[in-house]
Formats: structure tokens, sequence, C-alpha cells
């Protein structure tokens, strides 16, 4: 798994509450069979004109200029910065595939859906929830952000805040460990529960 | 110590618990050809075997036509979409996975063939690459959608590590009027509490409503949890479970069938257990739902309005209101009743049961519908629900009335088949998801019951039943 221990850039700002996965990536992209080159169709309904299908050379398709992730400003963040409830519906992990690929390593909302949340962690990026009054300020705010996973905080200019994030995960993000590899660790612990779930409920 | 029922079934898979992290056993997981591919390859990549092939059940279900398809996997027209299928099959192969292929006839939605095989039983631990596994909680399992990586992880440990959620009981006592359905309960609890209201919590539906309601009933609404963001929606085992349970292919048989009900009698929660949260409920409150925008959160009755954003104090809760309006071509203040449709699609996981499909032919029964309806699909959830409607004579009231009548499959309810809206179409969906382009882009999806689906495919707009 990828690591993840700070970062610092400027954060794109979209400005928008309930973003579900759909929107994130759209369903037909999700007929791939591979873990990669989601990027160039990430939110594909609100970055482009036309209708996207897999395949298409996405260079040569209309973009749509008000969409904030077609603002040139925003080319280099890694940060994006949005509204609650992020990520809700289809537990899709093509979205934050898509997010990773398109180079956002950090997402700034005030909630996230759980499965999308927990998602987040296999595939080295940070999902930070702050309040809504400090989501609120950030949106103001245009300079870089500071992200520390180890500190647990998001830095600007002005200000310092804190975040919460589970120990284990933090643990395993800092140090890109593999979760498979550690489970199997417990492997004689599994065996072990499994005689006897299988002896309690022998009907399974 | 009193426990609620989902404390009890999370203890009852504790493998291991480490800073309140805790590996949890999974006693089944369902596997279809979307979210698997990618677990596939991270397994054969990392020489990882599968820890135990019997708990692993698969079927293709997303990709499938819902046309003519007896040649099998080749009348999938589009090459995409029959790779997937086909890498599913040769996956299933490879690893020795137990597999209902797509011209089987108990192949269909996993969500409807879990419990109509048997293969999801009362407190099992089941676990799906899909946010809708939460279906099976209304047979009292431990039920939960999950991204690939842990569909990865579950195919080579048997184990899932989870964070445990809040308990939120959500009791709803009273007898539904006619025509009411779990589907409008479902929807006017999320237009309650928003589709981040369950964020975190394990829900527990309980309740003189719930204990009246059908297995298939209980279903539509722990589905429908999901679109509340909750982890989990489960309902206490009761006679009406095991009544469903049983003589099913994957259920238990002979002694072990007793000893499993013995078990199964146990899975409530305890009379004085806590909750973090309680709602409560007036079923005679609850009129048939429609949802008007682009979250199942925005809802109203069938006989409601849209709202009106200038009506709103909450500046974030306003934009949405005037983006979801503006995607969805609707005025504020417009009457649902007056609004024209132009497809109607019965089926998804929500809602393709047979007792959906009982309820829709009812409606639809001497009828036609609308002359402005395009399409009017019903896409029954599996082969067993088609073959049980057919003999019912199900199908032939709905061809009769000029809906179209379909092989099992998720279909347009994410329309990643050949079945979907077209640009600037206005659909009545049985499905679970009015998000933006969810039934194909730039279309307009509408979540109704499947009463109200019939009756607005008769009627060309939205409306209630005329009993």
């Amino acid at each position: 798994m990828k690591k993840f221990t700070s970062l610092s850039s400027i954060a794109t700002p979209l400005d928008r509450a309930n973003i579900d996965t759909d929107a994130i990536i759209p369903k037909q992209f999700l007929k791939s069979i591979k873990k990669s080159g989601f990027g160039p169709n990430l939110f594909d309904e609100w970055r482009y004109l036309d209708h996207g299908e897999p395949g298409m050379d996405n260079s040569k398709r209309p973009i749509n200029p008000d969409f904030i992730l077609n603002n040139p400003k925003y080319s280099e963040a890694q940060i994006l910065l949005t509204r609650r409830n992020f990520g809700c519906g289809s537990s899709r992990e093509h979205a934050p595939w898509a997010l990773e690929d398109f180079g956002f390593r950090a997402i700034i909302a005030p909630s996230f859906a759980d499965i999308f949340y927990n998602n987040c962690f296999k595939n080295g990026i940070l999902p930070v929830v702050l309040s809504n009054e400090i989501v609120d300020e950030l949106f103001e705010y245009t300079g870089k952000i500071v992200i520390s996973l180890d500190d647990q905080s998001v830095t600007t200019d002005e200000h310092s805040f804190r975040f919460d994030v589970d120990p284990e995960r933090k643990r395993r993000l800092i140090n890109g460990l593999d979760d498979i590899g550690l489970t199997l660790q417990h492997e004689d612990q599994i065996r072990l529960f499994e005689t006897e779930h299988f002896k309690k409920h022998p009907w399974l | 110590m009193s426990e609620t029922l989902y404390d009890k079934l999370m203890s009852a898979h504790m493998v291991h618990d480490q800073d309140g992290a805790s590996l949890i056993y999974i006693d089944r997981q369902l596997i279809h050809e979307v979210t698997s591919p990618q677990a596939f390859e991270g397994l054969a990549l990392a020489g990882r075997k599968i820890w135990r092939n019997e708990s692993n059940l698969a079927v293709p279900d997303h990709n499938v036509p819902t046309t003519e398809r007896s040649s099998g996997v080749s009348s999938i027209t589009d090459p995409i979409s029959r790779l997937q299928v086909e890498t599913l099959d040769k996956n299933c192969e490879t690893f020795e996975i137990n597999e209902i292929q797509m011209n089987d006839i108990r192949q269909g939605i996993v969500h409807v063939i879990g419990p109509e095989q048997g293969a999801t039983l009362p407190g099992m631990s089941i676990v799906c690459g899909d946010s809708h596994t939460t279906t099976h909680g209304a047979l009292g399992a431990l039920a939960f959608g999950i991204g690939t990586s842990e569909v990865e992880h579950v195919l080579a440990t048997g184990c899932l590590w989870q964070n445990k959620a809040k308990n939120m009981k959500i009791e709803i006592n009273g007898p539904l009027a006619n025509n009411v359905s779990s589907k409008d309960v479902a929807l006017y609890i999320i237009g309650k509490i928003g589709t981040a209201g369950g964020t975190g919590f394990a829900i527990e539906f309980c309740g003189s409503t719930i204990q009246s309601m059908s297995i298939e009933g209980r279903m539509t609404l722990c589905n429908m949890s999901i679109e509340a963001g909750a982890k989990v929606g489960i309902v206490a085992v009761d006679d009406k479970t095991i009544s469903y349970v049983k003589g099913r292919p994957f259920s238990p048989k002979g002694k072990y069938w007793d000893l499993a009900v013995e078990y199964w009698k146990t899975l409530h929660s305890d009379p004085d257990s806590n909750f973090d949260e309680s709602i409560l409920i007036d079923a005679n409150l609850i009129n048939p739902q429609v949802t008007w925008g682009t979250s199942p959160e925005m809802v109203v009755d069938i006989n409601g309005s849209t709202p009106d954003p200038q009506l709103e104090k909450d500046e974030v809760k306003a934009e949405s209101i005037r983006n979801a309006l503006k995607y969805i071509h609707l005025e504020p203040n417009t009457s649902m009743s007056s609004v024209a449709i132009d497809k109607v699609f019965i089926g998804s996981c929500t809602n393709s049961r047979i007792e959906d499909l009982r309820i829709a032919a009812s409606v639809a029964k001497g009828k036609k519908i609308a002359n402005n309806i395009k399409l009017a699909l019903v896409v029954p959830g599996s082969g067993l629900v088609k073959k049980q409607a057919e003999d019912e004579g199900l199908d032939k009231i709905f061809k009769d009335a000029g809906f179209e009548w379909r092989e099992p499959g998720c279909s347009m309810c994410l329309a990643m088949n050949a079945d979907k809206l077209e640009v600037g179409e206005r659909c009545a969906s049985t499905s679970n998801r009015n998000f933006e382009g969810r039934q194909g882009q730039g279309s307009f999806t509408h979540l109704v019951s499947p009463a109200i689906a019939a009756a607005s495919a008769i009627a060309g707009h939205f409306s209630g039943v005329k009993l």
C-alpha cells in the first residue's frame, strides 16, 4: 500500500454536499478489470461536455470550463476540499482509484460516507474530517495547506487545526503496510476461532 | 449484560480485538463481476490462496443483458461488459469458487439470490463488494458492503477488520395504509434523517409495523438503509424469518436445522439493551413517496410538491435544492402528480422480488400504459422469481398492459448493461438511487414503490394508486 506521511499543496475547492461515488466515477468506467487509468474520467459528467465512454481519447473531448477541476489554477492540487457526506452511495473502490490516479492524496470534508472513507485508507489517500466552521474557513483560504498525518494537523498560513484518525489506520497508512499480510500474522488465531465457530454452528 | 442484536452478532464473529479495531470472521462472501476482478488479480499477483472456498458464492448481475440471451455470455454485445463477465467465470474456475452462471435459472441479482438460495442465513456475517449488502440484515444477519481491497482481504483471510458501529433503533408502530409499502417506509425515513443520518450506525428496525412486514418487505427496508448512510440495517429473527429460510438449497437440514433454529431464536436485542440513538415513527403518517431531486433524501408524498429553495434557511441545503431542481428540470413548488414521465423501471435489488411483482401486477391488471410512456420495463430479481411470476400469470398481466417482461439482472438501476435512459428522459423507478446520471447521463430518476411505478405507468405521470 502507498504511504502517506505529510503533504503540502493548495486545495481544489469543490463546493457541493453529498457528492456520490456515481458522480466521482460514472458506472460505464466500472467495466474495467484493472485498478489504474481511472483519473481521466474522474467526475466525468461534470468535467466534460460530451458523454464519456471507456476507450475514448479524453484529450480530444470538450471540457466544461466552469468545472473547478478544469481550472488551470488547481492543476497541481493534491488536496480536494469539499462538503459533507462526500463519497456516499455505491461501494465502488474505483472512486478512490480515480481520485488517486488524478493526483489527489488527501480529501478534506466535514464528513464522509463510511465505505468510501474506509476505501481511501486502502489506497494511500487520507480523508480528513474537520468541522463545518473550519471547512468554511478553508473555502475562503487560497494558499498552501500542510497536512501532517503524524501530527494529525492541517496547517494554513494563519491557523493549525487538529483532526482525529483511528490509531491503527494511521499506523498502516504512515508505514504503507499490507493489510492482508498483517492479518495473516493472526492465521493460527483465525484457524482456532474457525474450529470453535463451526463446532458451535455446525450448519455453516 | 444486555446486548443489542448488532453487538451480539459482532461478538459472535470476533476473532481478535486490537485498540478498538476488531478482526471479525466472515461466514459468507457474495461476489459479482464488477468489484471482484481486481481482487482476484491481487491474490494471483501475491500468490495467495482462497482462505475457504465454500464461504464464497458468485453470480454475474450488473452487466448481464435482460433481453434474449440464450447463447450465453456471447450474447453480451458490449465487449467490455462481456470481458467482465468472462473474467468472473474464469476467476471462479481458477480459484474453485461456486458460481451461478448467467444462464442458470438460479442466476439473478446478488442480493436477491443470496436469501433465495439460503446462502444468506440468520446470524451469519455476510459481505459483498456492493453497498446494498445491507439487504441481508432483513434475515437477522450481520451484512454490509465493502470495497474491492476488502473483497481481496476476505478472500485471502476469511476475515475483515472492523471498527464497531454505534447502535440506532428505529421503531415503527401501527398498520401501513393500503398501497403503502416498505419502500415508502424506507424513503420516508431517509427523508426524515437524511442520507447521512445513519452514518456510523447499525440500524435495527423494530416495532409492530416491522413484525407485520413480510421478509421481502424487510429486505427492501434493509436494502435502503445504506441510502441513509448506515453500516447495516437489521431486523430480529422471528417465526417469519425461520419459515422463509426453511427448505432452501443452502439451508441446514435434519438435526442441523433444529440446532440452527435454537440459535437463531436468540438473535434479537435484549429487552433493556442500550441504543445510542432511538427514533420512533408512526406508520399512520406514512403516505406513498416519490423523490423529486438527485438524492434519496429529496423526497415528498406522492401528493406533494417540489420544495422552494427560498424557504430554506441553511445555505448549503438551499444550494443543493437549487442544483437538484436545475438538474432534474423541475421548478420549485411543482405538484409531483403534474410531472409527466417517459419510462418506468420495476426491478433492482430493492424491488424485484415476487411480492413486488405481485403488487405491481395487481395495479396494472386490465389496464394499459399511457401513450406517452416510451418503455415500461419489468425485470425480475432472479430466474426463479421470473419463473414463479410466470407460473402465477403475472408476466401476461404485465405484457397485456404494455410492459416489457425481461430476463433477470441489475438492469436500469445503474445502467451498466444496455438498459438505460437517454438524455432528458424522466423515469419512475423502483430502484434505490436517483443520483445525477445514475440511469444514464443527463437523465432524471424518481424513486417510487412498485405500486406507484405501475400506477404512474398507467397514468403517464406520477400518480397514486386509484382505488
